[in-house]
């Protein structure tokens, strides 16, 4: 199996499930954010948060997660370099869009803005989580109330959102074809799948900053 | 059709030899006909070279028929030029403005040394079916045709992939300079086909080993050997490698 991993089809096989596991991942997350739209002063969503927050199994996942995540960034640093060095003299004159889309050749700058995004997204909560104690009178709905008041944070969320949605179109579909699925039958349900995804999860996500700073919720 | 003739200007990269680092040159050629092949095109500028007593500029071709494999140019950023499902030597003049400045480089790929002018060494795709590219048959009378069925679609998905020319196009497109859409297609040819049973799961482990070895990148799946390919292989075949890959590392008796 070891040799299997350190192939080139392993590689992106590693790629693949961590970025499947990562899309499962936004779907919940995605979904569980989304819970703020109920416009109940945030009580739906507090109480997920709290059971997300203190479930075994959730905190478990967490640590999944948070390996399944440096386990894609290793291996697309590490596939990068490689597919570096099989080319070491460029082409003068390269018409790369006659053959294929920009985002599908830029998925590590993409991934790399999200990356960027990540660590100040995660900052901030972190430090919401282990600083601000939450209580009855101050939640993460509060936080979440307080932070997207700032217009540069909002358009911080909406700018890496898109950079996701292009991610996601690629990466979603992409993802099925490494892992060996790509017939007639289900490869335009995948494909189809893989749009719609890429936009109504980023869409979701950027819809929560604007309805906070705009006062809808 | 209306007749033209072009005057063009060329940008070729020479390069004496694999040691030496090369460099582009211009040309201009003059009364080209529209209805010209690419390469018919070259044989005008070389013409004019020796008569010149210049060297000619050194590049692969040898059918002109589109079914060899061999010719193997990088014209205005595009594997065979711009015309989609054809080789350089089935590009025509008539694809081109008078006045244009034509830059034609050869393949870009560790795995594809430059040899001299655009000739670049492509033996590493020998190497690649060598170890695993083949059936076995044993010696005899050819059995009748029929004796071995095949399903129709496994019969069409087996010839699509068996029309690869492994001219290499689908290395120099691809940004990663991957060669998963050759691999795919000489490992799909015969794991669609019962002939191709016995040596299947050795065959794609050997292959993939010796596609890695030889320098070329991993696939990311942009679908710019798809679109490049003169034989307008698909992708699926690169699922299907993936698929075999697996599947044989699965298999294997050896395998931890």
């Amino acid at each position: 199996m070891n040799k299997f991993l350190l192939s080139s089809i392993g590689k992106k096989t590693v790629m693949a499930v961590t970025g499947l596991f990562l899309i499962s991942f936004l779907i919940v997350h995605c979904g569980i954010n989304a819970l703020i739209f109920y416009n109940d002063g945030g009580e739906t969503f507090v109480a997920a948060a709290h059971f997300m927050g203190t479930n075994p199994i959730i905190r478990t996942m967490e640590v999944v997660l948070f390996v399944g995540l440096v386990l894609h960034i290793y291996q697309a640093l590490l596939i990068t370099m490689e597919n570096n060095k099989a080319r070491p003299v460029k082409y003068a004159v390269n018409a790369a869009s006659s053959n294929s889309k920009w985002y599908s050749r830029s998925m590590g700058l993409l991934g790399t803005l999200i990356l960027m995004f990540l660590i100040l997204h995660l900052k901030f909560w972190f430090y919401s989580r282990f600083t601000n104690s939450h209580n009855e009178h101050h939640t993460l709905y509060n936080d979440m109330q307080e932070e997207f008041q700032h217009l540069w944070v909002v358009v911080l969320y909406i700018f890496a959102m898109i950079s996701l949605a292009y991610h996601l179109v690629h990466g979603f579909y992409s993802a099925f074809q490494t892992i060996g699925l790509n017939n007639n039958k289900y490869t335009p349900l995948i494909r189809n799948a893989g749009i719609a995804f890429s936009i109504i999860v980023p869409l979701t996500f950027a819809a929560m900053p604007i309805a906070i700073y705009m006062g809808w919720i | 059709m209306e007749h033209k003739n072009l005057n063009l200007t060329l940008k070729i990269w020479r390069q004496k030899n694999s040691k030496e680092a090369g460099n582009f040159v211009s040309y201009k050629v003059s009364d080209i006909s529209a209805d010209m092949s690419f390469l018919e095109m070259i044989d005008v500028l070389n013409e004019h070279l020796i008569n010149a007593g210049d060297e000619p500029v050194a590049f692969d071709h040898d059918c002109r028929e589109g079914i060899c494999g061999m010719c193997s140019m990088y014209i205005n950023g595009r594997a065979h030029g711009p015309w989609q499902g054809t080789t350089t030597c089935q590009l025509h003049m008539r694809a081109f403005n008078d006045g244009e400045t034509i830059t034609i480089e050869p393949w870009r790929a560790k795995g594809f040394p430059v040899i001299k002018d655009l000739t670049v060494d492509r033996t590493a795709f020998d190497r690649i079916i060598a170890s695993g590219g083949f059936v076995s048959v044993n010696t005899g009378n050819a059995k009748d045709a029929n004796n071995i069925p095949v399903p129709k679609d496994d019969a069409d998905k087996a010839f699509a992939a068996a029309a690869c020319i492994g001219c290499g196009a689908c290395v120099a497109a691809c940004k990663n300079a991957s060669a998963m859409l050759f691999v795919s297609a000489k490992v799909s040819q015969l794991a669609l086909l019962p002939q191709g049973q016995i040596e299947r799961e050795t065959r794609v482990l050997n292959m993939v080993s010796q596609m890695d070895a030889e320098g070329f990148g991993s696939c990311t799946n942009t679908g710019a050997c798809e679109a490049e390919c003169p034989k307008e292989i698909s992708i699926e075949n690169i699922a299907r490698l993936n698929r075999e890959y697996f599947m044989a590392n699965l298999k294997k008796k050896d395998y931890l």
